[in-house]
């Protein structure tokens, strides 16, 4: 069903729809992001202003904007979607050519106070055109080999863009989230059985061809794969960040050494304290506990994420809505993994916890999308 | 665009399927994700709790201060000086060449230093390693006020070692030095403490053997650092237990003068009190300054020592093992009486040698004494006396007197390297060579030649056993942190107390009768009567040949051909106090050479300094006075103890 097959009578209008929005789900959010405000005094020493305050004030930008973006019928985010993608791209070339002509590898853009990264925007845009790209496509056309190569097509254009940046993280969520998008649209399970194989062939073949002549990779690029595998080879160098980390998350215990009261963030032994790395000191202050509370408040966000996306019958408003749950399980998946080992480091940020400038506002803005969708679903 | 209901219908339900496939996808990395969480701060926890201690809090040892080494009057012998140093931690340095750069801006850094920093930090690099040692004042507060700009590196005011006695008292007392790899390869499971790099450990002597007492308990500190290795905050400081102080016999005047009459000879003497078997002296020349190895010995400086034809790295005292030549007479005589084979008032008749088969053995009197006794024997030295005793008694009966009086018998001391010294008997040789004992070796054993062999501490406890008829044992250390070692009287040796006093009697008559081989060095108060007897040991085989051109004198010898000169002494006569021993290696004859050193000796310690002139023959005051003059000692000062030095 799409939305101009029903009843948009139905639809709330006006203050009524603030009946509407999804409250448990900004109940979690300020949840998670009140955990980051705590972690971020306390990685501060106890400074507020530091940390701390600013990103209150993000957060606070952020839930408005998120109520904002719900006000607004989702119907007018659908036929943005392309725009907003176009744009997007426009912005990671404009971030890459500054980038080359400046300094180093620039990732933003200077939009007055606001340090704008494309590549956060990209992943929501993304999510938005695939959503109206399904939303648009005949059902039985949606594994036919043509129409599977457009959206692969959308989604490895800003890819390339932010790999070139480089930022793995990024890349890798932009791929991922595409991916989840296809996903829940039906794509054939035989796509996604391919490219996995394909994947897990070519990492075999790279393997393979080390210390042969026709070996693919750079030695160090080997070393560092090396060094994930096992971070105690080279324990002061690249692995030195994992070491801390699990060191730090592992010292916490079953209940934490108590709130302000972690020694290895607090003695600098962890890189990047307040942003991809917070989720250590709160593991290490709150203990196994605390990480599994915060991981519960993840999990929850995502439940009402997928319990909405369910109930929802339109098709934009559900892909949309599975799109940026699935992106935000990308988040905090990615980030945990890589700080408790299970992944190497790629920079992804913990979402609502780290400190970052635009990403808070971006990811509320989605979350603004998945409010719209849920007040303007089909009654 | 519309599409019929069905489509809608059917795209619904994909979306609801593939959307919880979704869900259970993410649920099994959530999954995944909490059992690693749980696996990390559950299960791993405590391994990981350790490392964060490790990472954060690190234990620095406090090396304790090493025991103090004190005289028998209570003077320091070995102290522990401040001593300003930088230590560099290259794990906290990040790049320790660039940071040694700067160092050397400021303070003189030789290459061999940095050289050495560069190789000890890259083996430890967790550990502080001293870079520059021994700095002034100024070169420390100037390193102080630039802390900033060295990272990694930290001032230290830590304990040196330093002898104020210097050479006098280094042979006894040993060094201590950093420790070595060599050092750690013997030890089964160190102390952490030795693990600091340049800790110092007693490399030889009494600093090496009382080790364990010396060195104390290492104290430590818990800091709290962050992960430039800075210094957050101080948790706790254990105090470590500093080593136990150690009391020696030595008399650090005796020891001082002792070594200044030695001079540059290559010589050793030791002094005991025969009533304690308290070592008062043990000194050997030439010496060396202990205080050059705990800075660090240079290459030349080694070599100087040891290219050096007097040894002065050699302790002889113990070391050293000597023929003792004719003071060996006393045993063979003692044992002969023991036996009873030669009486007390038995004479022998010398005619200046002795035949054995178709061999010679000769008087060192080539005209022959005549008829001597035991006592004139002693007095004139006659050697013919001693064949015959020698091979009256027989070897075996020898060697064990010799071992009752000391000779052959390694005595337990906390000094290195300590000689056996050899009491030959038959099972020896058989041993030791394969071949039978021939009676010839009997002779030559008599008068303290061929294979016997003491060392000047043998010699001494001999002739305090000789002078008490007691089993003096030699001892070194007097008390222990403060602890008396226990005293017993030393048992009786059980020999007949006639054939003592007769041999006594033939030491006296050595220094006091007009004809003994020492009369010019006797003491003519009779309060401090000295009984002795000359030795000469050859180091050279003389030939048929060279006996029928007549000997060559010792002066027209090369030194190192030239034969040893022996004394041993004790004194009072009447109740003996002190025994002495006196080795001058390549000194030419005993009486000459190391009588006269016996003496002065024997006079400083029995009067606790110099002693009045009257003490010496008239006609040699004058010479003894103006010898005195010459002496270089250190100033007279009071029991606490001082470092400077005349």
């Amino acid at each position: 069903m799409s939305y101009l097959e029903y009843n948009v009578k139905t639809v709330p209008t006006g203050l009524r729809k603030v009946l509407h929005v999804n409250w448990p789900l900004v109940l979690l959010l300020t949840a998670v992001a009140s955990v980051g405000f705590l972690m971020l005094y306390s990685v501060a020493g106890g400074r507020i202003e530091v940390w701390a305050e600013p990103q209150m004030e993000r957060f606070a930008v952020g839930i408005v904007a998120m109520l904002a973006i719900g006000f607004v019928p989702i119907w007018f985010w659908r036929n943005l979607s392309a725009v907003a993608y176009l744009v997007s791209l426009l912005l990671l070339v404009a971030v890459e050519i500054v980038g080359t002509i400046g300094m180093g590898a620039q990732r933003w853009i200077e939009l007055g106070p606001l340090r704008l990264q494309p590549s956060e925007l990209m992943k929501i845009a993304l999510v938005m055109l695939l959503a109206a790209y399904y939303d648009w496509l005949d059902v039985k056309k949606v594994s036919h080999p043509l129409w599977v190569i457009i959206p692969v097509v959308i989604v490895l254009v800003p890819t390339f863009l932010v790999l070139k940046q480089p930022d793995l993280g990024t890349a890798i969520l932009l791929l991922a989230g595409g991916g989840i998008v296809m996903f829940v649209a039906g794509v054939s399970l035989w796509y996604f059985a391919a490219v996995i194989a394909l994947a897990v062939g070519l990492v075999f073949t790279v393997f393979e061809s080390r210390g042969t002549e026709w070996q693919l990779i750079k030695d160090y690029q080997f070393r560092r794969i090396d060094t994930f595998l096992d971070p105690s080879t080279d324990p002061l160098g690249a692995g030195y960040n994992i070491t801390q980390a699990q060191i730090a998350l592992g010292s916490g215990g079953w209940a934490g050494k108590g709130y302000m009261q972690g020694t290895q963030s607090r003695l600098n032994f962890l890189p990047e304290k307040h942003t991809d790395f917070i989720f250590t000191t709160l593991a290490e202050e709150f203990g196994f506990i605390g990480a599994v509370s915060l991981l519960t408040l993840y999990v929850l966000i995502l439940v009402f994420c997928i319990q909405s996306a369910l109930s929802n019958r339109d098709r934009f408003s559900a892909l949309l809505t599975f799109g940026v749950g699935g992106t935000f399980f990308l988040f905090f998946m990615v980030n945990m993994s890589m700080v408790t080992g299970l992944m190497p480091v790629v920079g992804v940020p913990l979402p609502l916890v780290s400190y970052g400038g635009t990403a808070m506002i971006i990811l509320l803005g989605a979350f603004g999308l998945v409010q719209s969708a849920h007040i303007h679903r089909p009654r | 665009m519309r599409r019929p209901p069905r489509d809608s219908q059917e795209s619904f339900r994909t979306i609801s399927r593939r959307g919880l496939m979704l869900a259970s996808l993410q649920a099994v990395f959530i999954g995944t994700l909490a059992y690693r969480m749980r696996y990390l701060q559950v299960d791993q926890a405590d391994e990981f709790r350790l490392l964060a201690e490790e990472n954060s809090i690190k234990v620095r040892l406090l090396p304790p201060a090493r025991g103090l080494i004190v005289d028998r009057n209570g003077a320091v012998v070995a102290s522990n000086e401040q001593n300003y140093r930088i230590t560099i931690i290259k794990e906290d340095a990040d790049d320790t060449e660039a940071v040694l750069d700067r160092l050397a801006r400021l303070i003189p850094l030789s290459d061999d230093d940095r050289e050495r920093t560069l190789k000890e930090a890259g083996r430890t690099p967790t550990l502080p390693i001293t870079v520059a040692d021994r700095l002034s004042w100024e070169e420390f507060s100037r390193i102080a006020v630039n802390a900033p700009a060295l990272p990694g590196v930290t001032t230290e005011v830590g304990l040196s070692r330093h002898y104020p006695l210097g050479p006098d008292l280094a042979h006894v007392l040993g060094y201590v030095g950093p420790v070595s790899d060599y050092d750690l390869s013997k030890i089964e499971d160190p102390d952490p403490l030795l693990k600091i790099p340049r800790f110092q450990i007693g490399k030889i002597g009494l600093e090496a053997k009382l080790e364990a007492d010396l060195r104390g308990k290492a104290g430590s500190r818990r800091i709290e650092v962050n992960s430039t290795g800075r210094v957050m905050r101080e948790i706790d400081r254990k105090k470590g237990d500093p080593g136990a102080s150690i009391q020696i016999t030595i008399d650090r005047r005796l020891q001082n003068y002792v070594q200044a009459r030695l001079g540059s000879e290559s010589a050793a003497a030791v002094v005991i009190d025969v009533r304690t078997g308290d070592i008062l002296a043990i000194n050997s020349a030439p010496s060396f300054d202990p205080n050059m190895f705990v800075r660090g010995i240079s290459g030349p400086e080694y070599r100087t020592l040891t290219e050096n034809d007097h040894r002065p790295l050699a302790d002889k005292s113990v070391q050293g093992a000597y023929p003792p030549g004719s003071t060996f007479k006393m045993v063979v005589a003692l044992a002969a009486l023991e036996a009873g084979v030669i009486g007390t008032g038995d004479t022998v008749w010398c005619p200046g040698y002795t035949k054995l088969g178709n061999r010679r053995f000769h008087c060192w009197k080539r005209g022959g004494h005549g008829h001597v006794a035991l006592t004139e024997s002693l007095q004139k030295s006659c050697d013919v006396f001693y064949y015959e005793a020698a091979q009256r008694v027989g070897i075996d009966a020898v060697a064990a007197m010799a071992r009752r009086l000391g000779i052959g018998v390694r005595f337990d001391l906390p000094m290195s390297a300590i000689s056996e010294g050899l009491a030959p008997d038959k099972q020896w040789k058989q041993e030791k060579y394969g071949q039978g004992w021939m009676m010839g070796d009997t002779l030559n054993s008599g008068i303290g030649q061929g294979y016997v062999l003491a060392s000047p501490l043998q010699l001494a406890v001999m002739s305090a056993r000789i002078a008490t008829g007691r089993e003096v044992m030699p001892r070194l250390v007097r008390s222990l942190n403060g602890v008396e070692v226990p005293l017993a009287e030393p048992p009786s040796l059980g020999l007949n107390e006639n054939a003592l006093r007769a041999v006594r009697k033939g030491m006296f008559d050595v220094s006091n009768s007009q004809r003994g081989t020492a009369y010019r060095s006797r003491i003519v108060d009779e309060t401090m009567w000295m009984a002795g007897k000359t030795g000469t040991s050859q180091v050279r085989n003389i030939t048929a040949a060279e006996r029928a051109r007549g000997v060559t004198k010792n002066e027209d010898l090369p030194w190192e051909r030239r034969d040893h000169a022996l004394f041993v002494a004790f004194a009072p006569y009447d109740a003996p106090r002190i025994a002495v021993s006196v080795v001058v290696e390549h000194g030419g004859g005993g009486s000459l050479a190391a009588a006269p050193i016996a003496r002065d000796i024997v006079l400083q310690a029995l009067n606790e300094g110099f002693p009045p002139l009257t003490a010496y023959p008239a006609d040699q005051r004058e010479g003894i006075e103006a010898a005195r003059e010459e002496l270089q000692l250190m100033e007279p000062e009071g029991p606490s103890g001082g470092r400077s030095r005349a």
